[in-house]
């Protein structure tokens, strides 16, 4: 471990630009304080891996929406209630008499709609391939036990689509420390054909301080092979959980999927099935993105083409009192760790 | 019996409610007087606190809102070097509340602040409309000995900071049973009397004192960090956690850093005193898992920084928000 922390520290070679993919490794990194202790010639970037920061405004702005209609209720984790729509968030949809519940598990869904049948309750559907399987059971519960006062509004997606758009319109990338929740669901096989079609390595990683930097000491050294190196063996395979996999298929299918300054990408998210649509909330009309403020960028911070500190609103109008665009809310979005942590 | 409208009147159910629960329990020379104001004798330099307490669920493993009200009150006028004395209490109670439910609240209150060394002189109840929920308002009063003076500016470069034990236990106890999670873990709600005190009887040159309440204890050492002008310092390592809580705050994505306590402390000390310092804590109630935690160093005034397992460094900002789990 400490050669692996001497070569990182010492690295004088070409400069690299790493992107970790998920928000819970820009979260690790910034937590552990890993750019502190690595050679100022490895760059990390943060890719768009937290779920809350690609959400595009007409998605909010529906949640909203929906949370003031009589008789429902918007039910979503914390992170997405303080992101803002085109004009509003959930909180301040709260403040003014809307229906917001916050859980901590998509199946406290269940115990609600239970108890009020005749209240319909939304869940703000958001996540990647790691959650999906969770809102599949969900679905599968209700459909078990009759509960027909439950819809999801959906904004799921998936990581390869998005990985190739960011290969495909951004570049320079030099290797990827892929999302170890996301590959324990889909296999590590998954990035085989990115990193082939890139010649760029892919690593497969822990989130504890030690298996990151044994992540990025690996991909220094892969530079320029497309290859993918599972560095997470204790929970993630080759093939990954094919159970789970069946599970959200027999919900869901693949779809386009709009990313918060990105716009459609082509076959990037799932949505559900048409024998099971009577459970959505309008999802499929959802792909209008137009920022709270004209000037924020999430879109370049999220696909790596801008560091945060390089969008004129970031820690000016945009701070975490008061967030402008996604990427400044959630606790795992690039701007709030890169204000937080006072990262360059 | 359930609480109703009535019992909020100032009539006969009021005064029912107030000797059969409240008096019954707080019995003393000064409140049984049930004056409209208590006299007590006293002098010298005086602390004076107030706080509401909101909890759900009202009885949590470890604890419950009425050991919480007196606990909050009496660990806020010991950080503050104070040797608290009386309390008051006020009850707004929801009708449709249990009175068992206000007599294990009561009788909790009451042993609490036996523990405490305080006397409850005077109280209040009101009730309104709602769904039997109960809220408490503590004040309390206390006395400052001579010569004693203990300040959240007054920490100083090469200081000693300690925290009093395992961080996070309150904030999880409750958490857990909000989301019906079943787990060991207990709430840490104590009065802090015999540990502060112990500090002080033992010479130790103490600085400053904090409750590490709501926001934990990176909220307090900035409040520190920022009343001092000076930079704090934290081992990532040296923090006290319990591993349930750990374990806990892992799944959950919460930092126990930021997580509330109800029974403990971060103090900061001269640095020739920290081991004495750490000794005394060890060996005072509640205080076994002291530990020193980091030190006050050169650095930007107002910040708060953690040094981690794999030698790096990260600020620890002030808690923006709510502390919201994360999402995957």
């Amino acid at each position: 471990m400490l050669k692996v922390q001497e070569f990182l520290k010492q690295y004088d070679g070409e400069p690299m630009r790493i992107m970790e993919v998920c928000g819970t490794h820009t979260a690790a990194i910034s937590h552990s304080g890993i750019p502190s202790v690595i050679s100022p010639k490895i760059r990390l970037i943060s890719g768009p891996g937290c779920p809350v920061c690609v959400t595009v405004t007409s998605y909010i702005d529906r949640l909203v929406s929906l949370s003031m209609e009589p008789g429902c209720a918007v039910v979503s984790f914390g992170d997405l209630l303080r992101v803002k729509g085109s004009a509003r968030s959930l909180n301040d949809a709260r403040a003014l008499g809307g229906q917001v519940r916050m859980v901590y598990s998509p199946m406290d869904v269940l115990k609600l709609a239970a108890a009020e049948p005749e209240k319909t309750f939304v869940f703000a559907a958001v996540g990647f391939e790691t959650t999906a399987p969770v809102y599949a059971l969900l679905l599968g519960e209700a459909v078990r036990a009759g509960l027909e006062n439950i819809r999801l509004l959906t904004s799921l997606k998936t990581m390869p689509p998005v990985i190739d758009w960011v290969c495909a319109h951004q570049g320079g990338i030099d290797g990827f420390l892929a999302p170890g929740h996301v590959s324990v669901i889909t296999g590590s096989d998954l990035f085989e054909p990115l990193a082939r079609k890139y010649s760029i390595p892919f690593a497969v990683s822990g989130f504890e301080p030690e298996q990151i930097l044994i992540s990025l000491y690996a991909l220094v050294r892969l530079r320029g092979r497309g290859v993918v190196k599972n560095l997470y063996p204790s929970v993630v395979t080759a093939r990954g959980n094919v159970q789970a996999q069946r599970l959200v298929s027999r919900y869901f299918e693949p779809c386009g999927a709009a990313w918060r300054g990105m716009g459609v990408i082509p076959n990037s998210g799932i949505r559900l099935r048409p024998e099971f649509a009577r459970f959505d909330a309008g999802s499929a009309e959802l792909t209008q993105d137009r920022g709270f403020h004209s000037a924020c960028r999430c879109g370049q911070v999220l696909t790596g083409a801008i560091s945060p500190h390089e969008c004129p609103l970031f820690g000016r109008a945009c701070a975490p009192q008061t967030p402008q665009g996604a990427c400044m809310v959630s606790t795992e979005g690039s701007c709030y760790q890169y204000y937080v942590n006072r990262r360059d | 019996m359930k609480i109703t409208m009535a019992h909020g009147s100032g009539g006969k159910a009021t005064s029912e409610l107030i000797s059969r629960i409240f008096a019954a329990n707080f019995k003393n020379p000064v409140l049984s007087a049930m004056e409209d104001a208590a006299v007590v004798p006293g002098a010298g330099t005086l602390a004076v606190t107030t706080d509401s307490f909101v909890v759900t669920p009202l009885f949590f493993p470890g604890g419950d809102i009425g050991r919480l009200s007196v606990c909050g009150t009496v660990n806020d006028l010991l950080m503050s070097g104070a040797v608290p004395q009386y309390l008051t209490c006020g009850f707004i109670i929801e009708e449709g509340a249990e009175s068992d439910d206000l007599e294990r609240m009561a009788r909790s209150m009451a042993e609490t602040a036996r523990e405490a060394g305080v006397t409850i002189v005077a109280g209040d109840t009101k009730v309104v409309e709602g769904g039997g929920g109960v809220y408490i308002n503590t004040s309390g009063v206390g006395f400052v000995p001579p010569g004693r003076r203990v300040s959240a500016s007054l920490c100083r470069e090469g200081d000693a900071v300690l925290v009093s034990g395992y961080l996070g236990e309150h904030h999880a106890a409750v958490l857990s049973a909000r989301m019906g999670i079943e787990n060991r873990i207990r709430s840490d709600c104590a009065p802090l009397g015999e540990a502060v005190e112990s500090l002080f009887q033992n010479g130790v040159r103490v600085h400053a004192l904090r409750d590490a309440t709501r926001g934990g204890l990176a909220t307090v050492l900035n409040e520190f960090a920022a009343a001092s002008g000076c930079c704090i310092a934290l081992r990532e390592e040296s923090l006290p956690v319990s591993a349930p809580v750990s374990g806990f705050c892992g799944i959950l994505g919460l930092d126990p850093l930021y997580m509330g306590n109800e029974g403990k402390f971060a103090a900061v000390v001269d640095r020739e005193d920290a081991e004495k310092a750490l000794a005394v804590l060890k060996a005072s109630q509640y205080g076994e898992n002291a530990a020193v935690v980091g030190s006050v160093v050169p650095g930007e005034a107002g910040t708060l920084l953690v040094r981690t397992s794999i030698g790096g460094t990260r600020i620890v900002p002030e808690l923006y928000g709510e502390g919201l789990p994360r999402i995957c």
